[in-house]
């Protein structure tokens, strides 16, 4: 096992080199960048007191090196943590970040949960009532959330909210609590506005995993071993839950791997709409500026969580299936 | 020692279990034969295939079926509600017609109200001269299916902001929504066919480089990712310009699902003896991935690829939405749904969320269909 998670680690160090490689190049597509148009602002303005601090950025940020020594600036800046400087902020970006990476990851990570909540009765009940009117309707509903783009969703759910239970409209707390540390009645509202991102993101991915644990579950039911039990007498609950049920979980932990990336573009979206305080609308923001690096920082940053999401859903699996465990094999 | 039977008729060569008519044609059918028949028992993949097709051939006459033409701007109707078609009025037979608007400014609010006025029938008119237009772009008409009765209006989807019919409008993003699927998807198709089968076919370190590759962009968020691709299109592009841009971005972040495909039905096949037998012969890898390999599971390449067809329609209305996507005059259904983006359109003008219904009519026709396909892809299961 231990051999195992160091070879599973080793592997992630290039395919993180890659995704940098990848990221920087984005970040470069643009035709110029966002000093070059902030001094052209300057310029036109008569105004030269800050071209001073630009021209000291951009020799700190090696603008005007060759593209490899800068990616190599950046990527030596990242191993120290250090994201590179958001120009429209006027920070740097670990700063406008801050703890909006977390809210993400909690977010996604609330959703998963959800997921996992809704998909499994739902698909247990669909396997063993085949083809049954509730297997029929409980399957058209997950297609119908993977259906309705999740922005609208979240808008319609957001007025439902707001008409329903009062919840302020926008943000992750009520407006009162915005500035307050954290206490048990900020928590209680942030729970209040947690559910309508949940529920959206959720319902994306609701759909395929409730068909995946379906489709599994009716190939394990089929097996010897399942009609010998139940000819020998086995209660069709215990018969179910003994053995098909923990055969059939695999794509719980499998699809950790699936679901954060499709659940963090998700929630950048929603976000976006409900402008809740995550990496999303200032992503979309950074890259309608032009406000590169900020940009760069936030897609890098995502897709380590990504890759780290992959790797302990990849750690699990090989902990719960001795044959990934000894066969040696990724499975992604 | 029990005596050998030795049956004294001479053997009849052609003596065999004789096949009724049904049987012969089933023995017989090629194999797009059978999945199409098998296909067909799917009535739910039917039915979506369908209203598929007339949505796609509804975008060849898109300008003769919109009774307003798409810039068309209606400035005494700002945020009108939709109109409903009747038939009967007060009980007696009229034929389709719609009750015209009364408008009074709230003065209060300054909110514009238009209340239906029972009084005010306007009868549809068909085949009618209405809103000039150029078919397809090149020839001038103003023939349209259907008409407002002269004076008054046909809203069927209400107004926007700027008084223009909204189903008129939705009629129209018809056209940039439906193709950005197709096109990204024959990208994406390409690529993963080339790079899937090379993978596949060579295996070793050509095998691990592309495996690789896929890998890292699989571990992109995919909207984070197309939006910054998008974000990256130069802001001088001509509209028709960022449109092919977007599908083209669509297409390459999505072929890595076919890729990985491709690759593990080649890595299956190449084995197979009628490979051996093509290599033997001196076929090139090239002819014989395209011309052996891929046409023996092409079938299951068709369905997966309808299958991701949704995502790319769902992803454009979502860049579109941000405003990262196609951009005005453009128009698509992510477009449309750019005017529905806070909360209070949903309180006030609720209709503006309309291109919706499009959008999750034609996602879930895709899936329905694909998975009709999948099922018939393999009829000798």
């Amino acid at each position: 096992m231990l051999r195992y998670i160091v070879r599973r680690i080793l592997v992630m160090i290039p395919t993180l080199v890659a995704i940098s490689i990848i990221t920087f190049v984005i970040i470069q597509l643009p035709p110029g960048d966002f000093l070059s148009a902030q001094l052209d602002e300057l310029r036109a303005q008569g105004e030269g007191l800050q071209s001073d601090k630009i021209q000291y950025l951009r020799e700190l940020y090696g603008l005007d090196r060759p593209m490899w020594q800068q990616y190599l600036y950046w990527a030596w800046g990242l191993l120290h943590g250090d994201l590179g400087y958001s120009f429209e902020y006027d920070r740097p970006v670990t700063e406008v970040i801050g703890d909006r990476i977390f809210l993400t990851f909690i977010i996604s990570f609330a959703t998963i949960l959800f997921t996992w909540i809704i998909a499994f009765p739902i698909g247990v009940y669909s396997a063993t009532h085949k083809y049954s009117w509730g297997d029929h309707g409980l399957t058209f509903l997950g297609f119908l959330g993977l259906a309705t783009p999740n922005f609208l969703l979240a808008l319609v759910l957001l007025y439902l909210s707001n008409v329903w239970f009062g919840t302020s409209i926008g943000g992750l707390v009520d407006p009162e609590y915005l500035d307050q540390p954290m206490s048990w009645g900020k928590f209680l509202s942030v729970l209040e506005h947690l559910w309508v991102p949940v529920v959206v993101i959720g319902t994306s991915g609701t759909a395929g995993m409730i068909r995946r644990l379906r489709a599994n579950l009716l190939d394990e039911l089929q097996k010897p071993y399942v009609v010998t039990a139940r000819a020998k007498g086995l209660p069709p609950g215990r018969a179910l839950v003994k053995y098909p049920l923990r055969m059939a979980l695999n794509p719980f932990i499998a699809d950790i791997g699936n679901l954060l990336p499709e659940f963090i573009s998700g929630s950048a979206l929603v976000a976006v709409v409900l402008s809740l305080p995550t990496t999303g609308p200032i992503l979309v923001r950074a890259l309608q500026t032009q406000d590169m690096y900020l940009a760069g920082s936030f897609l890098m940053l995502e897709s380590f969580l990504v890759v780290i999401g992959v790797l302990i859903s990849d750690l699990l699996l090989a902990w719960l299936d001795p044959r990934i465990r000894f066969g040696g094999a990724t499975t992604r | 020692m029990s005596p050998r039977f030795v049956d004294k008729a001479p053997f009849d060569p052609y003596d065999r279990e004789v096949l009724t008519p049904e049987q012969e044609r089933f023995y017989t059918a090629s194999q797009w034969q059978l999945m199409w028949w098998r296909f067909k028992r799917h009535k739910l993949a039917v039915a979506s295939g369908i209203i598929l097709l007339i949505f796609y051939l509804s975008t060849l006459i898109t300008e003769f079926i919109a009774p307003y033409d798409l810039h068309t701007r209606n400035a005494q109707f700002i945020h009108t509600p939709p109109q409903r078609v009747h038939l009967f009025h007060e009980g007696q037979f009229v034929g389709p017609f719609v009750y015209g608007f009364a408008y009074r400014l709230d003065m209060a609010t300054l909110k514009r109200e238009y209340t239906v006025d029972p009084n005010k029938i306007q009868r549809l008119r068909f085949f009618c001269r209405g809103d000039p237009y150029r078919f397809w772009g090149r020839f001038p008409a103003d023939l349209h299916l259907v008409c407002p009765a002269e004076g008054g209006t046909l809203f069927l989807a209400g107004t926007d902001r700027l008084g223009r019919d909204l189903f008129s409008r939705i009629l129209h993003g018809a056209r940039v929504s439906l193709t950005v699927g197709l096109i990204g998807i024959s990208v994406s198709f390409v690529l993963g066919i080339i790079l899937g089968g090379i993978s596949g076919y060579y295996g070793g370190w050509i095998d691990n480089v592309i495996q690789r590759l896929i890998e890292v962009i699989r571990s992109f968020p995919m909207i984070p990712l197309w939006m910054s691709l998008s974000a990256a299109m130069p802001v001088t592009w001509d509209p028709l310009w960022v449109f092919f841009g977007i599908t083209l971005i669509l297409g390459l972040v999505d072929w890595t699902g076919l890729a990985r495909a491709v690759r593990s039905k080649i890595l299956a096949l190449r084995e197979e003896d009628f490979a051996q037998a093509a290599r033997l012969m001196g076929a090139r890898p090239s002819r014989i991935i395209g011309r052996h390999l891929v046409p023996s599971f092409m079938s299951h390449l068709i369905a997966s690829a309808t299958l991701s067809i949704p995502g790319m329609i769902l992803g454009e209305t979502a860049l579109s939405f941000l405003g990262l996507g196609v951009r005005a005059p453009i128009t698509s259904w992510g477009v449309l749904l750019n005017d529905a983006q806070n909360v209070n359109v949903v309180a006030l003008y609720p209709w503006l969320m309309l291109p919706v219904v499009p959008v999750v009519i034609v996602v879930l026709a895709f899936n329905f269909l694909g998975d009709g396909l999948r099922d018939a892809a393999d009829p000798y299961s």
